[in-house]
């Protein structure tokens, strides 16, 4: 087992509450000695022995592909919650400040490889090929999840917060059992959820679980400092990612705003577990820059100064100092993203306008595999009782 | 060649877990031990510790893992070892398993059992004796039964498996010793049964108090009441179609449970009567049921669950009406 991180403690560690996270009165602004980076908030590539070697591949090319990739979902994300504003969505769940973590995860997954999300990681849908007009319906009211999360390898939203650990922890055990874990057809599992779940009993258990079945799960936790009103200290009392160690698993503090080093990290930490020697916590470092839903408002709880503070860190901004200061790349290569992430919009708000609405037979749609003779019967009387006012308009 | 319920329930998951590979058992003690009632005895050691899975002491864990190897494409049979205990599984089961088939418009399937010993009468402490059914059967997305029979128990568990929807499935847990013969020939597994044919009454039952309704229909010959019993077997969705047909004959129902009787199965099966039967009841539907209160001390169980007595005096009530 290669475990590039010290992540047992050392005998001397000091007890009791860790280092502060809160600095001046601004939250998560001190991520604490142990946080992996690569590029720095100012766009400076620096050396992580550590890792380095899990993305020496990542060429100029490939960091641009990251970057539209990045500026692609932030500009999908803006457009729907401009569309929620306009009424056109019921709701909107932004993930910007989070595109790093999320796309530096995503692209570390193969085709193989299986997702479970929460209900925020639209730039994981992105990297496993589900489409951002797939994503609109949950929050237009016209379906539950409009993709296929068996072809996509990208599991429904969940939505109650934490469930998803258990039934991905399930999921990886089936690869073991598979036989799917070591050799060439080697899978694994990524499990996403946020700082608020690590208080559920689910992802306790779907700790335990995966430590006990050696499941080959990543658990990749995006915290982003905040579960809606509730800042990190009412959820622990210890970093997050030194968690793992009661479970017996390593578990890793990355910077998740910074895409390489999230990409990084998740590819090996997948790789651990395809060759047996899962499960893996990620605890990706990050910050939500705007509400948790569109129906929230983040000045009743949080200092304007904080958002301010990490906008310095911005995830897609260093990358762009970067590709411009360190390699060279013009403007063509940036007004040409720019007008692919327009395009994108432009046919998200098409697709939006036009989504048909669903008829009445749709609530009764495949609630069971197998038929239900009752369910039937209501199904029936409720579109014959439609169906007769239908009739008595013309 | 007569069997327990319990050894016929033992049969029929091997049986199930011989003809299709990936059928797995998993749950609290359900390995070594072979389960606390032995259900499952001996099916670790022919099967082996990757079919049959001593989980740690996690309802949720057990059901919520059950989901996700049922997205891989297996097919878990999980135990819950006592009713009492479900409860940290409900969020999984309500959330996921009974909701991913809908939310996905069928395209992945939840093939998963969940065997609940259930009822009272063997003098348990709390926890151990409690009748949840009727929570399931609210919960749509669900299929829910309960078996009263070693026959039942042994087909009605392999059908359950070969199911492709969520199925919770209630084992009458003080009839796990009761003998009977398994039949050559099931009916469906969402099929109500007539037991006994009658014409005074209908005695309307499932689970446990099955035994307790054809005792009481025996004993009703001294009275010169001929009551007709059925089981219901499937508690969601409900098979209702010789209760009416019974009760259009008879024009009286007395629907018998062990559950707390308001909002339950038996109140649904009393509502269903009423609009389906209406011209041809010649009393209310009555019910006899445990009461609006948590399951009591073992010692007062004999007053809480309904007896051959209730029943019949029940049935006196709905004659005399």
């Amino acid at each position: 087992m290669s475990v590039p991180h010290d992540w047992i403690p050392a005998v001397d560690a000091p007890p009791g509450p860790p280092r502060e996270h809160v600095l001046a009165g601004l939250r998560g602004t001190d991520e604490g000695p142990d946080l992996v980076q690569l590029l720095t908030p100012e766009g400076e590539r620096i050396a992580c022995p550590a890792y380095d070697a899990h993305v020496a591949d990542v060429d100029t090319a490939a960091l641009q592909a990251l970057y539209r990739d990045m500026v692609l979902v932030r500009r999908a994300d803006r457009e729907a919650t401009a569309l929620q504003r306009q009424g056109e969505l019921g709701l909107w769940v932004p993930l910007l400040g989070q595109e790093a973590a999320q796309i530096g995860a995503g692209r570390a997954l193969r085709a193989g490889d299986m997702a479970f999300p929460s209900y925020r990681e639209h730039g994981v849908a992105w990297c496993r090929g589900v489409d951002p007009t797939e994503l609109l319906g949950i929050f237009r009211g016209t379906d539950h999840g409009g993709w296929d999360p068996v072809a996509t390898g990208f599991h429904l939203y969940t939505i109650v917060i934490g469930n998803q650990c258990l039934n991905a922890t399930g999921y990886a055990m089936g690869q073991r059992f598979d036989g799917r874990v070591g050799g060439p057809e080697a899978e694994a599992t990524m499990c996403f959820f946020g700082d608020g779940a690590t208080s559920q009993g689910d992802v306790h258990e779907g700790f335990v679980w995966a430590a006990v079945y050696d499941a080959p799960v990543v658990f990749y936790c995006q915290n982003n400092q905040w579960a809606i009103s509730e800042p990190n200290e009412r959820q622990t009392r210890v970093p997050l990612y030194r968690r793992a160690q009661g479970y017996g698993f390593p578990g890793i503090r990355v910077d998740g705003n910074d895409v390489l080093a999230c990409l990084a990290v998740s590819r090996w930490a997948l790789e651990e577990c395809r060759s047996g020697n899962g499960p893996v916590l990620i605890e990706a470092f990050t910050y939500r820059m705007d509400a948790h839903t569109t129906s929230d408002d983040p000045s009743r709880y949080r200092l304007a100064d904080e958002l301010e503070l990490w906008k310095l860190k911005d995830p897609l901004e260093r990358v762009r100092v970067h590709l411009v200061r360190g390699l060279g790349v013009g403007n063509d290569f940036f007004d040409e993203v720019a007008a692919d992430s327009d395009a994108l919009a432009a046919r998200l708000r098409a697709h939006c306008l036009a989504m048909p609405q669903p008829g009445p037979e749709r609530i009764f749609s495949h609630v069971y595999a197998e038929p239900s003779p009752e369910l039937d019967a209501q199904r029936d009387a409720y579109l014959a009782y439609h169906a007769s006012f239908e009739g008595g308009a013309e | 060649m007569t069997v327990t319920m319990a050894k016929a329930l033992n049969d029929g998951l091997r049986a199930a877990m011989e003809g299709d590979p990936k059928v797995v058992v998993m749950g609290e003690d359900v390995g070594r031990l072979g389960g606390v009632f032995r259900v499952t005895d001996g099916l670790q050691k022919d099967f082996g510790e990757q079919r049959v899975l001593d989980t740690p002491l996690s309802e949720s864990g057990i059901v919520g893992a059950a989901v996700g190897l049922a997205l891989r494409g297996y097919r878990p049979v999980c135990e819950i070892q006592f009713d009492g205990f479900v409860f940290p599984a409900v969020d999984q089961i309500s959330s996921q398993l009974a909701k991913l088939h809908y939310r996905s418009q069928g395209r992945v399937r939840m093939p998963v059992v969940v065997r609940i010993p259930f009822g009272g009468g063997i003098g348990a402490v709390e926890h151990h004796s409690e009748s949840p059914e009727s929570l399931f059967a609210h919960m749509p997305g669900l299929k829910v039964v309960a078996c009263a029979s070693p026959s039942d128990a042994h087909w009605m568990l392999r059908q359950a498996i070969a199911s492709d929807d969520p199925v919770i499935f209630f084992e009458p847990k003080r009839r796990y010793w009761e003998k009977g013969v398994v039949d050559d020939d099931p009916p469906p597994l969402h099929t109500a049964r007539v037991l006994r044919r009658g014409t005074t009454a209908v005695l309307a039952c499932y689970g446990p108090m099955v035994r307790t309704c054809l005792d009481a229909a025996a004993a009703a010959e001294a009275d010169g009441h001929d009551l007709e019993v059925i089981d219901l077997r499937t508690l969601s969705p409900l098979h209702l179609d010789p209760v009416f047909d019974a009760v259009r004959r008879t024009g009286r129902l007395v629907m018998v449970a062990e559950a707390p009787s308001s909002v339950s199965v038996a109140a649904e099966v009393a509502a269903r009567v009423q609009e389906e039967c209406f011209h041809s009841l010649e009393s209310p539907v009555l019910r006899v049921t445990g009461f609006d209160t948590p399951y009591p001390p073992s010692r007062c169980e004999d007053d809480y669950l309904p007896d051959l007595d209730r029943v019949l005096d029940a049935v006196d009530r709905a004659v005399a009406w």
